[in-house]
């Protein structure tokens, strides 16, 4: 099945600080009660966005538009729940400027063709103050340069070679590849010994 | 050449190398359950695709059950919803699902190993982080998204990268009133909690050798927490012992071919590994979070940390922590006053960690200003539970003794903190509002010192309390 090749996103960026920021806190777990993914976008950091009020960037209007969410380090830790990046992609985010991800929310961020991009320490606070300092700034993630560009800077982004790949040939779902060849599939199936016993 | 049981298992599973570099690895064991896998099974339908192995996708329910009144249907509409949507999926797809009416339904974490569908050398998915428990028994356990349990229908495999393996040997005798819990928290508070992204981590050593399956299973649930992608024990006779005799273990001789392939998988002396660790379990004390990450704990006879004891971003991490949970630097977190005592989840709900907390409480009683309950981690805990007494035990002592699931872990079902609650939780996370109130507060620790804080009204020390033998 053929789909989107990503090559570049552009849009402005909403700024995130923090570390360790879990996906509880991305989309509390009540907001799991449901069969499918609909509707989640209006509950991303709902207690954070309830606790910080008015000051929190994902209730500030002139963040309203954007298209890259720039995190510090370990962003999405805790639960697997994909309902995080299903709820930023519905946001409207298409892509994650940050120092570190999570692997497993980095993972399913990839299936949803969502990439998260990472840059030094130092890196991220100069984007996320240049994001805090002039909002409606407008960025380019360009992965096959490999860059972030915007608000007169330009850095390096490191994205893993597999996800990169993915992304570039547009083949970020993988269902279609891991169903190719099935027939060798079957074939480490039936090796296996406790499938044997 | 000598090989980690990481690397033997990866190879037996490997089906290719995609274009992209990842490993297409077949799973052995499939878990899915009410929360992450119907949106899966929605994909799967708007794309004509079929599930292509059945009979290695296995459901419970969990996370939503209520653990007071079981009957059907639930007085929560949307859990209701929820089940109904498992039920019809797994009858469509023909699925096992251990439902409530089974006698076996309970936190796919716990029943996976009880039933003995969990077995060294698989590659084991679920839609659900903590699916690194079943590390313990020398699998590849790896936690999944939606979108990767709709592959895993669709194909019975996922796509990966290779894993570094970062060994970690726990030496020595752990102390009395120590368990795996206090363990995993040191490991988690020294390596950090994003100190294992990119590995896999492999527990062993002298107290990991000794271990039981439930104390490893402990250990192996946490990896997540200190943001490795697994975690394992190599197989030994521990292993065999406990999967003897269990319901989807064959027997025989069928038993002692596999009881042999187990035991060969274990990671050769000699091995390589990406990064070795040595913790001495002697030095461990019973541990308790202060924060808002695993990472952030004490032993019980510490202070909690002083601010200008900590630089750079790591300082306003502690700030934020100390203030969301109204502690003071350098206070003690021992006599920190708490409203509610969970004893659950996949961490800590099974028999043996019922009987330590059993242990502590009998013949006390819950403080009057505290509530507490117990959730089983599954139904096979506990009636086991219930034919030791373990339930009188506990009702004596003022707990509430409920039916099996996720429950106060994360608060999907109408057990949940109010308001500012701080709860003393046998459980795995300590994030914000992760107990189901927004400004709810966590404190983690073992069994025996929910049970002992329960009876205390406040975080004391259980080596003090009880002892622990």
């Amino acid at each position: 099945m053929s789909i989107e090749r990503i090559t570049s996103i552009r849009g402005s960026a909403l700024p995130l600080r923090g570390d360790n920021i879990d996906t509880d806190r991305i989309i509390p777990a009540r907001f799991l009660r449901s069969v499918s993914f609909e509707g989640l976008e209006d509950h991303l950091f709902e207690d954070d966005r309830q606790q910080a009020g008015a000051a929190h960037p994902l209730s500030r209007r002139e963040y309203a538009a954007a298209a890259i969410l720039f995190v510090e380090s370990n962003f999405g830790c805790g639960s697997s729940r994909e309902h995080a990046p299903q709820a930023i992609r519905r946001r409207g985010i298409r892509a994650v400027v940050g120092v570190s991800f999570s692997e497993i929310f980095f993972g399913n961020s990839v299936a949803l063709g969502l990439p998260c991009a990472s840059v030094s320490t130092d890196e991220s606070r100069v984007l996320i103050a240049a994001a805090e300092q002039a909002p409606g700034s407008v960025f380019e993630l360009d992965l096959e340069a490999r860059q972030l560009s915007g608000a007169g800077l330009t850095v390096p982004v490191t994205v893993p070679p597999g996800a990169r790949d993915s992304f570039l040939r547009g083949t970020w779902d993988a269902t279609a590849l891991l169903l190719d060849h099935y027939e060798e599939v079957e074939a480490v199936a039936a090796r296996l010994p406790y499938i044997r016993a | 050449m000598p090989a980690t049981l990481l690397q033997k298992v990866w190879d037996a599973h490997a089906v290719r190398q995609l274009p992209n570099g990842q490993t297409q690895l077949f799973v052995g064991l499939h878990l899915i359950h009410e929360v992450t896998s119907p949106q899966a099974f929605d994909m799967l339908r708007a794309r004509g695709w079929r599930v292509r192995y059945p009979e290695r996708t296995v459901a419970t329910v969990d996370h939503i059950v209520p653990t007071r009144d079981q009957r059907r249907p639930f007085f929560d509409v949307m859990a209701e919803d929820m089940l109904s949507a498992l039920e019809r999926n797994c009858r469509e797809a023909g699925i096992q699902l251990f439902d409530l009416s089974s006698g076996a339904q309970g936190i796919v974490h716990v029943i996976g190993p009880e039933l003995g569908l969990t077995q060294p050398g698989m590659t084991i998915a679920c839609g659900d982080s903590h699916t690194s428990t079943h590390g313990a028994f020398g699998a590849i356990a790896l936690g999944i998204g939606t979108s990767q349990v709709r592959d895993v229908l669709a194909s019975q495999c996922v796509a990966l990268n290779q894993l570094k393996v970062r060994r970690i040997r726990v030496t020595g005798t752990l102390s009395r009133g120590v368990y795996a819990k206090d363990v995993i928290l040191e490991i988690i508070r020294r390596l950090g909690v994003d100190g294992g992204v990119g590995y896999a981590y492999e527990y062993a050593g002298d107290v990991i050798d000794r271990m039981s399956m439930d104390e490893r299973m402990t250990i192996c649930n946490m990896s997540i927490e200190g943001g490795a992608r697994a975690g394992y024990v190599n197989p030994d006779a521990t292993t065999i012992d406990y999967l003897r005799g269990r319901r989807f273990v064959p027997a025989g001789e069928a038993f002692d071919t596999l009881a042999e392939w187990w035991l060969s998988l274990a990671s050769d002396a000699g091995a390589t590994y990406d990064d070795d660790v040595e913790i001495s379990g002697s030095d461990i004390r019973p541990t308790v979070t202060w924060g808002i990450n695993p990472g952030q704990s004490v032993y019980v006879d510490e202070r909690l940390p002083g601010v200008s004891d900590v630089e750079g971003s790591a300082r306003s991490a502690v700030e934020e922590a100390l203030e969301f949970m109204g502690l003071k630097e350098g206070d003690s977190i021992a006599g920190t006053r708490i409203d509610v005592a969970f004893v659950g989840s996949c961490t800590n709900a099974r028999l043996s960690d019922l009987r330590e907390a059993a242990r502590v409480v009998r013949g006390r009683h819950v403080a009057g200003h505290v509530k507490a309950l117990v959730v089983p981690g599954s139904q096979a805990v506990r009636a086991a539970a219930e034919r030791e007494g373990l339930d009188q035990v506990f009702s004596d002592a003022g707990f509430e003794w409920r039916g099996a699931g996720c429950s106060m872990c994360l608060a999907m079902n109408t057990d949940k903190l109010e308001g500012r609650e701080i709860c003393a939780s046998s459980s795995n996370r300590n994030f914000k509002g992760r107990q189901g109130s927004p400004v709810g507060r966590t404190l983690l620790m073992s069994p025996a010192m929910v049970a002992a804080a329960a009876v205390a009204g406040e975080v004391v020390d259980v080596r003090e309390v009880a002892l622990v033998d």
